[in-house]
């Protein structure tokens, strides 16, 4: 599955990393990313780039409700997918000691329509922030440019999603031109640039059952921040959505 | 002055079993054990008790023999055996009646061993991809088997608090394969099938006979109160096991997949329940660190269970049933436990 995945890395998104050395090569840590396109490309993206550029294993974590979907939850959890679980999470990062990934977003992120393109969602409830503060590693902050153009939202049809019991139905513009089902495993061809910001390493002790609630609110908010800012860096130096 | 146990369901499986590894123990000084039809396998010296399926007599049975250990396997971890209503009889009165037995004042029961099942943690899309004993369920209890065992574990921690001089210990194990024990999974693998969801292959855990019955022993045997989960390290896909085991794996759609399945299982030709039906959507993983760190040494894997299974499926086939099988006599049995004219060598 990854090699057939390779030339899509490669060929398609002409994916690039900046500051990968940010990323630790031993130890766990916390990958943090915005999270965009109606199926989002970034967490394959990501997953792929880590373990070709580097040769670690990482492990995305996603909604439960990939898990209820069938083939594609199979298939998620072979390419190293896991559930958003905090145990799952906490496990993975302090008793393994690997990489994680996690959209704090959720589907917020990738429910958002183009209209809203690049302007972060609220981080959850912070619950990155605590997992990362009682398995004691750093969070490393990936800022995703390209994702938003891949699949972009159009509309939501909430009553379809209402009825479907999906987190969201949206309507893309893949789908507009390529048709509903050409339209929806196909991505655009957008340029994907991921830079890889500096580790926050948190000074409190590890293991602990609860962490102040707002220094955890804190805490995240400051990595969104940060992620957001350099967006707009990125964003400022970009001349093309296709070529970068 | 050595141990007298008790042991429920000396009749089923689990219950025979234990009470043949614990005869050969020289600290056990006496066996008891009930059940309510006759054992299945042959015993030395482990008395039978028949009872009723609820034990309404047990206190009584407890005061006369003065048991310091009661080792309850007589739980159902399956709907295919018996029918809802006498589920609940079995694990949630039989329990209740057991532990009000071992609770009662003055008596002499210093530890209960209660052999549950990991479906108390259920399988849903939520769960975490390792249980451990304290991670509490994200979804509430789905199916008969899982609700009479949750009533019954949380029977079993009431209790523990009500009486803290009493060691209390929990084993929750995980899906059992092995030479002899049939369930429905070992019923369909024998048959060369195994159910699965269309585009659903889950991790799941297996622990083999031989280490369920090794560890009701140690934790007998080393006072361990608490809960442990027993199962085999690891896991592994649900179409591995189908792999493993040489049968043939039969897709049921994951819309209306109850429909299908009861319909299969109305024509007999597969086994479908509804506990293993959400375990082959979303698989179940636990934690056995805290049972390996008190000391117990698995010598199975999950997939080297299956492979046991698998190795005895291959000489059955081979060899067809065998027709030497075990039948009880209770004449002779009394002969031999009770006649004077039996020589007692092994009497110290």
């Amino acid at each position: 599955m990854r090699r057939l995945y390779d030339p899509i890395y490669r060929y398609w998104f002409r994916v690039e990393w900046e500051g990968l050395d940010n990323v630790p090569m031993s130890g766990g840590a916390l990958l943090v990313a915005n999270h965009a396109g109606a199926i989002p490309p970034d967490a394959p993206a990501v997953m792929h780039g880590i373990e070709e550029e580097l040769g670690r294993p990482i492990y995305g974590m996603a909604d439960f409700f990939f898990r209820t979907v069938p083939v594609v939850g199979t298939l998620w959890s072979r390419a190293g997918g896991v559930p958003a679980h905090p145990e799952n999470a906490f496990r993975l990062l302090h008793d393994e000691h690997q990489l994680a990934l996690v959209f704090p977003e959720g589907s917020k992120g990738p429910s958002k329509t183009y209209a809203d393109r690049y302007r972060l969602r609220r981080f959850g409830r912070g619950g990155f922030v605590e997992i990362a503060m009682r398995a004691g590693v750093p969070i490393v902050p990936l800022a995703i440019v390209g994702a938003e153009e891949a699949m972009p939202i159009l509309f939501r049809l909430p009553t379809l999603s209402r009825a479907l019991h999906v987190p969201y139905f949206p309507v893309t513009a893949n789908m507009l031109l390529l048709g509903p089902v050409l339209g929806t495993v196909t991505y655009f061809p957008a340029k994907i640039r991921i830079r890889v910001l500096e580790p926050t390493i948190f000074d409190v002790e590890p293991g602990l059952d609860h962490y102040s609630k707002s220094r955890v609110m804190d805490e995240a908010e400051r990595v969104r921040g940060r992620i957001q800012d350099a967006l707009h860096d990125m964003l400022r130096d970009r001349r093309s959505v296709w070529f970068g | 002055m050595g141990r007298r146990v008790l042991i429920t369901g000396l009749d089923t499986f689990w219950g025979g079993r234990t009470a043949q590894a614990l005869e050969a123990d020289p600290s056990v000084d006496m066996l008891l054990g009930l059940g309510t039809t006759e054992p299945k396998v042959p015993l030395e010296r482990t008395e039978f008790v028949r009872t009723d399926q609820t034990y309404s007599i047990l206190s009584r049975i407890v005061r006369a023999t003065q048991v310091d250990t009661i080792i309850h396997t007589f739980l159902e971890t399956s709907s295919t055996r018996v029918p809802g209503r006498v589920l609940h009889e079995i694990n949630v009165i039989g329990t209740m009646n057991l532990l009000a037995a071992a609770g009662a004042t003055g008596t002499s029961v210093r530890q209960v061993v209660v052999k549950s099942s990991t479906h108390v943690y259920g399988s849903s899309a939520e769960d975490p991809a390792w249980f451990s004993e304290e991670t509490p369920r994200p979804s509430p209890p789905a199916t008969r088997v899982e609700r009479s065992l949750v009533e019954v574990e949380s029977l079993v921690s009431d209790f523990a608090q009500e009486n803290p001089d009493r060691t209390v210990s929990l084993l929750r194990f995980a899906n059992v394969l092995g030479s002899d024990i049939v369930t429905p999974i070992s019923q369909n693998l024998r048959r060369r099938v195994l159910p699965s969801v269309f585009g659903f292959d889950p991790l799941v855990q297996f622990v083999e006979e031989d280490d369920v019955v090794r560890s009701l022993e140690h934790v007998t045997r080393h006072r361990l109160g608490g809960v442990y989960n027993v199962a085999g390290s690891g896991k592994l896909p649900w179409s591995e096991v189908a792999g493993i085991a040489g049968a043939l794996l039969v897709p049921l759609p994951p819309l209306g997949t109850r429909t299908a399945a009861s319909l299969f299982g109305s024509l007999r030709l597969l086994q479908f329940p509804p506990e293993l039906e959400r375990l082959a959507r979303y698989g179940r993983g636990v934690d056995t660190r805290r049972i390996t760190e008190a000391g117990f040494a698995f010598r199975y894997t999950s997939a080297g269970a299956v492979a046991s299974f698998a190795r005895a499926n291959n000489l059955r086939r081979s060899i067809g049933r065998s027709d030497d099988r075990y039948h009880y006599e209770q004449d002779v049995e009394q002969f031999f436990r009770h006649s004077p004219a039996v020589v007692r060598t092994t009497e110290v």
